[in-house]
């Protein structure tokens, strides 16, 4: 089943114009939108149900509790995984400094390496980094192939080696949309002893992920790239590991029996959700999941591979225009970022804005992978699920106006 | 709208900037990087009595920054140590909202319509901050190769 074409229709934000101009959001890789079964979720549980979890002995708590936690059933089965295995955080950023800090401070020890690779956006790096400065650890780095933005896989044996600890790799880029083959990095970190930890903000929301079919230990992703609201997002751990480690966080809700020198704690996931937690945005992120699944994964993946394969022949017919990463849409997500010669890619995405196009520039909070490629800045482009073939086209019209304003001869 | 941003004067600039190029021997020499755009500008300066005897600029990155930067070197070429620096006082406080003295700031003014874009104001104000800087370096007669950023401004 493919998307239907009226699934812009359940998303407020893009019935909208700005001066005159329909809204044009090319920016789902920083931020979905939302649709408005999710806004109707938050909007309910503070008309209907607002009563803080796991404590209140009156109807409205428990309706509340139960919400939540079938919330986590619902997050944990949409990547395949069991309810006691999935702790709600803050995103991605707060699920990677979890095991950073919980696991990390735990198991590693001075002279042991972390192996990162140079395609990580810094919220999957700057966590290693620091975890190996408290530990006196080693950071190891996995090079990017600047001429398709894929990785080196063929140095991945030579820096793995028994001192390995753990192996930080993204699912899928979120500048170069390079899909990293997570399977094999697993198996080969495994060989060693390793523990996997997955940036999953960009696979988990645009394709079917199981989180036994890519064999890693760690998987972390953010609600609101994937029709959720900010503020919520999941980190799957297995369960053994999760059982190990202790807690990230000190307070209320993760205990058991608190005495004034010390304390007992929940088992996971509890453990690791001290604190009143986000109770509206696991809620609705519970229902944006249910609205991914109705649609199915497969055709979200197949829409946006479609759009790809279109975008990038497009795209190619403009003079001075450079993308990067893998060529071929089957290996690669919907980021696409590019420059265009002779105009700065904040140029570039001023020049857009005022055609209503949404795109990205900078660094996308991945310099090291800049760096490799040689470029300070991109622009980017990124698709999902409510995108249309018009879209692209309004997107390369509005190039063309940049390179006219910018007095490019085309 | 476009059009208050990208005003011909910084087009031009843009297109082709004044002063550009590395100045041997500089007594003031800066690095301006605004790390989050990318955008780089070395700046340097001759002082001879006094005065900005030559200033110049190399650098890549977007439009603003970069005709900005050409701008200023043909503004504060010749002028007193402190009258650069007030010049540079003046030309943030522009872009922070004052209202410019047109007879002060000259071509400078067509920077103002950047306002209106509020992240691109460090653009505009890099080769500035840059600018001052290297100033104070100098007046405190530390070494010539300093980095300033125009992104922790406010």
């Amino acid at each position: 089943m493919p998307i239907p074409l009226d699934v812009r229709a359940d998303f407020p934000l893009l019935q909208r114009s700005l001066d005159g101009k329909p809204l044009v959001y090319l920016d789902s890789a920083a931020t979905s939108q939302k649709p408005r079964a999710v806004l109707e979720a938050l909007q309910r549980y503070y008309e209907e149900y607002n009563a803080n979890v796991h404590r209140g002995l009156y109807r409205i708590a428990e309706r509340a509790t139960l919400a939540y936690e079938e919330a986590r059933a619902k997050v944990a089965a949409f990547v395949g995984a069991r309810p006691e295995e999935l702790v709600f955080t803050r995103g991605t950023t707060e699920a990677i400094n979890l095991v950073a800090y919980a696991w990390g401070d735990a198991f590693v020890r001075a002279g042991d390496e972390v192996l990162v690779t140079e395609m990580e956006h810094h919220s999957n790096l700057v966590p290693w980094q620091l975890l190996a400065q408290r530990r006196g650890a080693r950071l190891r780095v996995l090079k990017v192939r600047p001429e398709d933005g894929t990785l080196d896989l063929d140095s991945l044996d030579r820096l793995l080696t028994e001192r390995t600890r753990i192996v930080a790799v993204t699912h899928q880029s979120n500048v170069v949309g390079t899909i990293n083959p997570v399977r094999y990095i697993s198996e080969r970190a495994h060989a060693v002893g390793a523990v996997v930890v997955v940036d999953g903000a960009q696979s988990v929301p645009h394709m079917p992920v199981r989180v036994a079919e890519l064999g890693c230990d760690f998987l972390a992703f953010s609600g609101h790239k994937m029709c959720g609201p900010t503020g919520i997002g999941a980190l799957w751990g297995r369960r053994e590991l999760l059982e190990a480690m202790p807690p990230f966080h000190g307070g209320g809700e993760m205990i058991e029996r608190v005495e004034l020198e010390h304390s007992t704690y929940k088992d996971p996931p509890h453990r690791f959700e001290a604190g009143t937690p986000n109770i509206a945005g696991a809620i609705a992120l519970g229902v944006a999941v249910e609205y991914l699944r109705a649609l199915g994964m497969e055709a979200v993946r197949e829409h946006e591979k479609a759009l790809v394969r279109y975008a990038m022949a497009q795209l190619a017919e403009l003079r001075g225009l450079r993308l990067y990463g893998p060529k071929d849409p089957e290996l690669r997500g919907g980021a696409l970022a590019f420059t265009l010669e002779g105009v700065h890619p904040h140029d570039v995405a001023q020049v857009l804005d005022e055609q209503g196009v949404c795109v990205r520039a900078g660094h996308h909070c991945a310099q090291p992978l800049h760096r490799a490629l040689g470029l300070a800045a991109t622009a980017r482009a990124s698709v999902y699920l409510y995108n249309t073939a018009e879209d692209i086209d309004a997107l390369v019209r509005g190039l063309e106006r940049v390179r006219a304003f910018f007095g490019l001869a085309s | 709208m476009l059009q208050d941003l990208y005003r011909e004067i910084i087009l031009d600039h843009y297109a082709h900037p004044r002063n550009r190029g590395k100045l041997e021997g500089a007594d003031i020499a800066v690095e301006g990087v605004n790390p989050s755009c990318g955008d780089e500008i070395s700046l340097y300066a001759r002082v001879r009595d006094g005065r900005l005897e030559e200033v110049r600029f190399e650098g890549r990155g977007c439009s603003i920054s970069q005709a900005s930067a050409s701008m200023m070197t043909e503004a504060v070429k010749g002028k007193s140590l402190d009258a650069a620096h007030e010049l540079a006082e003046e030309f943030k406080a522009m872009m922070h909202g004052q209202v410019p003295d047109e007879g002060r700031l000259g071509d400078l003014v067509a920077l103002q319509g950047v306002r209106r874009f509020p992240v691109r104001i460090k653009c505009a104000t890099l080769a500035w901050v840059a600018l001052q800087q290297g100033l104070r370096e100098y007046a405190a007669g530390r070494p010539a190769r300093v980095v300033a950023s125009s992104e922790d401004e406010l």
